[in-house]
């Protein structure tokens, strides 16, 4: 049965924000991406089930890796995909977000998957009735970025509970750091609301200077000191600084930063065996995380990236899907082709 | 002119008297006074105040007439039941020469709405780094006495300390924004547990109060007066009782909007709640509304601040700042003091008409309801009831965050020196 995300009452049909999903809807997502990650294990890993649906990328902001991927999955779901970026477009002219939304719903787009530097435009686009077709947050401003903590919290799943053994399953009490610029992280604060959500305990570790004013409120723990947090750790995620943060005064050099919250070999050493390493990427390597770090086998990032595909398929599928058609025959009916 | 008998009004919320208009001013008070031949307004129920007195509007002219002018802006004052208004400096060109005050106070006089009293720049085109020529537009036909870089913070000591001291010649006073401008680059919404929440840019309640404990400290130094715009913070409500304990000429205004929302509202991330200073917590809206009752905080000034559509039907980041507010701050006064017990009638004629006109300057207008005096006169319906909708305002923009919401009292006539100009609620 098809399940829509979002339980925000003014946003049911889209995916806005992490803290819209209910414990059970984030786990259909996850079990979903899993059984779209099967897919991608077939010769052929392309589904039927949206084909004649139009999902545009919406791009803003520069991310080829984020917009690579929402295309992917939408394609290997037979859906048409439009590419919009900014650049080079109407936008550069002046052109505003209603104007450019309704003119790619008149082109027919089911869904817009939009990456926007200002917090809240997709929320803008999902409830000023500019436009009536899903809308996916692919990251806002310094908002969120709800795909990337579902992706996160699929690898997170499949690496701590198991593939299979995790279907149906949550994270509960597992104990989840993240680590650096939070301030300005929209993957810490999607991160925060997902992971709590699905029971485990995160702890969040940065200089106070990259710690938002307010953020005792949220549902987490905050710590300034790395390695008292490591050995508590079943996955610590290191987030990338920018370092533009340095000229602001955020904190006084690249080394000092890499001294203080940079993850090397000696503090991996201190996590616990199983504990894994994340990083949503593009990740600073000798800043918030060595090359040796890095190129490990407790680190995720590569198969982060193939998660993503997999997780925003699912997205897709139950924004999307619409057809009476449950997931497995689906795919059954392109096996018999 | 004709004459006009208001029936049975109580004036400043007291009991029931009748006050006869001839011509331009108030001919009689009393009970049982012949109508004559006075054209009779029957006022039973209804609130007399005299005429409201706005110390912050942005009527827009010249330079954006596609948000507000002179004429439609002096008819929102009119519908919102002020008298006076003082047009703030920043329209384009800057208002920071005599030519400049010379035009909207002609323009003003032009409406015929409301008696429109600019204010000048403090520095040349707001930039902070210059003085303008404060005296050339004081002596002007204008006769500024307020002087205000409104929209942007005098920031630099300096330059502060020496307006401060130059308007003493003249009995001008400087009316700060105070914004410490490098704790707010960027900022988008008030620093707090909803801005880290919505990722919004945070601006710190020090970036006001920093300012205006500089500018109270500057005041005392060179004996001046300094009069602090749209204050919004729990903590600069504070630093004035203090300034004030002192004895320092220190004097403060609230918007009405600060007295009613928070920036829970920014949830929506509706730029219609966006506005400068941003929208602040239950707490200090709290503190605002009893300041404002302990006369800590002086007087309501709208900071009424028109913007087209387009402004506003965008992102929140790329949207601008301000609201509308003269058609309805006398009801959101009424409904965050007057309903709550804070203050009374009274109160609100001290804080709405006595005491901006008092900090302006402002001859004829801020005057007791008594013979001899000019009928500038406010009459409020405190019983009505009714949603707010934007398609019936006089302002040319639509920005108001109250829209759809029910406000209570109404302006059922405006006199400005003895000519109606709001009749039964509407422009006359």
């Amino acid at each position: 049965m098809l399940r829509l995300p979002g339980g925000n009452p003014r946003t049911p049909r889209h995916l806005i924000s992490a803290a819209d999903l209910t414990r059970d809807d984030a786990v259909l997502i996850l079990d979903t991406a899993e059984e779209m990650a099967r897919v991608a294990d077939r010769p052929i890993k392309k589904l039927p089930t949206l084909r004649g649906r139009t999902v545009v990328n919406l791009f803003f902001e520069d991310s080829t890796r984020t917009r690579i991927s929402f295309e992917a999955a939408a394609k290997r779901l037979s859906a048409d995909v439009i590419n919009f970026s900014a650049k080079g477009s109407s936008v550069s002219k002046g052109e505003s977000l209603k104007d450019t939304a309704m003119t790619l719903e008149a082109m027919g787009a089911d869904a817009v998957v939009i990456r926007h530097g200002a917090s809240g435009a997709p929320y803008r686009l999902a409830t000023s009735g500019w436009i009536d077709g899903a809308v996916v947050n692919a990251g806002d401003g310094t908002h969120e970025h709800p795909t990337q903590a579902l992706l996160d919290a699929f690898t997170m799943r499949r690496r701590l509970v198991g593939a299979d053994a995790g279907i149906g399953k949550d994270l509960e009490g597992r104990r989840i750091t993240i680590v650096g610029d939070i301030l300005h992280s929209r993957v810490a604060r999607s991160n925060v609301h997902l992971l709590t959500t699905l029971g485990a305990h995160v702890t969040l570790v940065a200089p106070p200077t990259l710690v938002p004013v307010g953020v005792e409120q949220w549902p987490c723990d905050v710590s300034y000191g790395l390695d008292e947090v490591l050995p508590k750790s079943d996955a610590v995620m290191m987030l990338r600084v920018q370092r533009e943060r340095m000229n602001a005064a955020y904190f006084p050099t690249e080394r000092e930063y890499s001294r203080r919250y940079g993850l090397d070999g000696l503090r991996m050493a201190r996590m616990p065996e199983h504990a894994i390493v994340m990083h949503p990427g593009p990740m600073v390597r000798g800043m918030e995380i060595t090359a040796e770090v890095a190129d490990s086998d407790r680190c995720t990032a590569v198969e982060q990236v193939a998660n993503g595909v997999s997780t925003r398929m699912a997205v897709l599928y139950l924004l999307l899907g619409g057809s009476e058609t449950a997931l497995p025959s689906a795919a059954r009916t392109e096996e018999n082709k | 002119m004709s004459k006009i008998l208001i029936r049975g009004a109580k004036i400043l919320g007291g009991e029931p008297q009748d006050v006869l208009i001839d011509g331009e001013t108030v001919a009689e008070v009393g009970t049982g006074i012949e109508a004559g031949d006075a054209t009779v307004v029957e006022a039973a129920g209804q609130i007399l105040l005299p005429g409201l007195v706005d110390l912050h509007t942005h009527l827009r002219e010249p330079g954006r007439e596609d948000s507000e002018t002179v004429l439609t802006g002096t008819r929102a004052a009119a519908s919102g039941g002020f008298t006076a208004v003082h047009a703030m400096a920043n329209t384009f060109p800057v208002a920071d020469t005599a030519g400049v005050v010379e035009q909207v106070w002609r323009l003003g006089k032009e409406s015929g709405y409301c008696d429109v009293q600019p204010v000048g720049a403090v520095t040349v085109g707001l930039e902070g780094k210059q003085l303008a020529e404060l005296g050339a537009m004081h002596d002007s036909a204008a006769g500024v006495k307020v002087f205000s870089d409104d929209g942007k913070c005098v920031d630099d000591a300096v330059i502060m300390r020496r307006a401060l001291e130059y308007v003493k010649a003249f009995d001008g006073v400087v009316a700060q924004h105070a914004q410490e401008p490098r704790l707010t680059e960027g900022a988008q919404m008030n620093e707090g547990v909803v801005s880290a929440e919505l990722g919004l840019g945070g601006w710190p309640a020090v970036a006001e109060e920093s300012i205006i404990a500089r500018d109270v400290l500057l005041a005392a130094h060179v004996d001046s007066r300094v009069h602090i715009c749209h204050l919004s913070t729990a903590g600069s409500v504070e630093i004035v009782r203090w300034a004030k304990s002192k004895g320092w000429n220190v004097t403060a205004e609230v918007t009405p909007h600060h007295l009613l929302l928070t920036d829970e509202l920014v949830r929506s991330y509706n730029p219609v709640y966006k506005v400068n200073p941003p929208l602040r917590t239950e707490a200090d809206v709290m503190a605002l509304r009893e300041a404002l009752a302990d006369g800590t905080i002086d007087c309501v000034a709208t900071d009424h601040a028109p913007h087209p559509h387009e402004d506003k039907d965008c992102e929140w980041a790329a949207a601008a700042m301000g609201m509308v507010g003269l058609e309805t701050a006398l009801s959101v006064v009424q409904q965050t003091m007057v309903d709550t017990g804070l203050i009374d009638w009274a109160g609100v004629a001290d804080r709405m008409s006595f005491r901006p006109a008092a900090i302006g300057r402002l001859e004829g207008h801020g005057r007791p309801v008594s013979a001899g005096e000019p009928a500038n006169l406010t009459l409020v319906d405190p019983a009505y009831r009714g949603a707010v909708d934007p398609a019936g305002f006089a302002s040319r923009s639509r920005n108001t965050p109250y829209e759809g919401r029910e406000l209570p009292g109404r302006v059922t006539h405006t006199f400005l020196r003895g000519r109606a100009t709001v009749v039964d609620g509407k422009l006359a």
